[in-house]
């Protein structure tokens, strides 16, 4: 369903920007609406109908419709193009296990894992992942069954606050998929996207390795 | 973040049209996503370009050709480019993170913007985000800066580490704009700030990279790149050097030299590579192309140490092309 919107025309800056429309609503309100519409009715759609046509246009290049499966269940949604998947996930799928740390790619406390491979969700703009498969900490146990390596991250303590720790399990996930993990040396190598303020990487880096060895993942 | 416009682009005319009326390209958006939200790049329309077929990696008879939308990791992790171009998956896997490396395609880190950190402090002067606004870093904290290509208007230096391996590779890239397909050497991407340190590159409006070829050669086999660092991984470099050798009969016949972290772009040193040829390796020959590599180089305030460094670095970089097995 990918849809090309018309481009802008360079002289276009005038005309109100989405959060200033006052017949839109808190856009925060319309995101979470449409966030949880599986199919097509969107709340905004309405709202938009009474802006003027050149708001609707400008509105519309300004917005980009996905399809995202995010850990294993289908979502259509109406995305403004300037959120990233992290705010995505965590302000309109209510998805917060994945954190929000420098906003900057600096300290993977946002990784997750995008069709199978880890990347840092703060710089993602999610209009670039129509059609992508995600999975965040809340998809890798299954029911009551934690996943191996968050139970390895129990047992070697591989947290002390909890923030980054998220991040560092998909991290750790990814880079066990990945071979990256057969040794200390090389795991710390290969997790060093995500940072532990709290310092927890002799855990950190034992269980990743653990669960390498286990041949799990 | 400005309200943006955002089209898809579905092969490389498509993009080049899309792009006419001012839209910026996007393909991982590491850098410019994060600059956007800063409000230090404002571009009001974007160009999405990750379904063009430029995700390519092959080897013709004396090249690799590397599409420019390849992800970072993959052509680290890719057999040709390890078995054929060593070097370059070395440089690539000593920058960024796994997931950054993930995310950013090749096309991207070259055009990747600088990491002064007044380039993103919108209450100070920098001239390449405000052009007139003047240089924060030549008075102020400027340990991390350049010590080549510096003038009063900028010194911040270039972050790329894999241009550095690919300008000592004598790399083309090919580009294609409204006006029609180019290529010319990876050095000549990259500007010195001179007076107008706003300009980085030489693309002119609207032009993609397409791809990046790399030719082969002996050389090439015993190549490496070493990163000085404040941390063990996943940090800027303070020094790099990209170095490479062949040598034929116990004498040099061929020698590279780029540095990274030196330069306000990669910087290639071709009076340093002269000193080596016809020359037999030996320590003492490798610490002298490390004071070579140093001349013009001029220090700010905080970033001296970066002189004697970078004489070591080449040194030793050149000692561990050597070491490897030919």
């Amino acid at each position: 369903m990918t849809q090309t919107p018309p481009m802008v025309p360079a002289d276009y800056p005038e005309g109100p920007a989405l959060d200033d429309d006052p017949e839109d609503g808190s856009r925060r309100d319309f995101l979470i609406a449409g966030s949880t519409v599986a199919g097509a009715s969107m709340i905004p759609m309405s709202s938009l109908s009474a802006a003027s046509a050149r708001n609707k246009a400008a509105d519309s290049v300004r917005q980009t419709s996905l399809t995202l499966t995010v850990n294993g269940e289908r979502r259509e949604l109406q995305i403004d193009n300037r959120q990233s998947l992290l705010d995505l996930l965590r302000e309109s799928l209510q998805l917060t296990g994945t954190k929000k740390g420098c906003n900057q790619g600096a300290c993977g406390a946002c990784t997750i894992l995008v069709n199978g491979r880890r990347i840092v969700s703060c710089l993602a703009p999610a209009a670039l992942y129509d059609g992508a498969q995600i999975t965040t900490i809340e998809g890798l146990a299954s029911g009551d069954q934690l996943h191996p390596l968050q139970q390895a991250f129990i047992d070697h303590e591989g947290f002390q606050c909890g923030y980054c720790t998220a991040g560092q399990i998909m991290s750790g996930v990814a880079c066990i998929k990945e071979g990256h993990a057969t040794s200390e040396r090389e795991a710390k190598y290969w997790m060093s996207g995500n940072i532990c303020r709290c310092g927890a990487y002799a855990g950190i880096s034992a269980a990743v390795v653990e669960v390498a060895r286990g041949g799990q993942s | 973040m400005i309200p943006y416009a955002l089209a898809r682009a579905t092969s490389v005319d498509d993009a080049v049209r899309l792009a006419g009326d001012g839209g910026r390209y996007i393909a991982g958006g590491t850098t410019l996503f994060d600059l956007m939200r800063e409000e230090v790049e404002k571009p009001q329309s974007l160009v999405d370009i990750n379904s063009l077929p430029l995700d390519y990696i092959r080897k013709e008879k004396d090249e690799l050709v590397i599409g420019g939308l390849v992800r970072m990791a993959d052509m680290a992790a890719n057999p040709d480019v390890k078995r054929y171009q060593p070097l370059l998956s070395e440089s690539l896997i000593e920058g960024a993170s796994p997931q950054l490396r993930n995310m950013a395609s090749i096309g991207g880190n070259l055009l990747q913007r600088v990491r002064c950190p007044y380039f993103r402090m919108r209450d100070v002067g920098c001239n390449k985000r405000q052009p007139g606004s003047g240089c924060a870093a030549q008075e102020g904290l400027n340990a991390g800066h350049a010590i080549l290509g510096v003038s009063e208007h900028c010194a911040a230096t270039h972050p790329s580490d894999v241009a550095v391996a690919l300008i000592a590779m004598d790399a083309t890239l090919h580009v294609q704009g409204p006006t029609g397909r180019r290529s010319f050497p990876v050095e000549e991407l990259f500007r010195l700030p001179g007076t107008t340190p706003h300009l980085e590159h030489t693309l002119t409006p609207g032009e993609l990279i397409v791809e990046v070829r790399v030719p082969l050669g002996p050389h090439a086999q015993r190549a490496r790149y070493l990163k000085v660092r404040d941390r063990a991984s996943y940090e800027f470099a303070l020094v790099a050097a990209a170095t490479a050798l062949h040598i034929e009969g116990g004498v040099v016949k061929d020698a590279r030299l780029a540095c990274g972290g030196v330069g306000t772009r990669p910087w290639r040193m071709r009076e340093v590579e002269k000193l080596l040829v016809g020359e037999r390796p030996s320590r003492a020959l490798f610490e002298k192309a490390g004071e070579a590599a140093t001349a013009g180089a001029k220090a700010l305030h905080h970033n001296g140490y970066k002189i004697p460094l970078l004489a070591r670095t080449v040194a030793r970089a050149f000692e561990m092309a050597h070491e490897v097995a030919a």
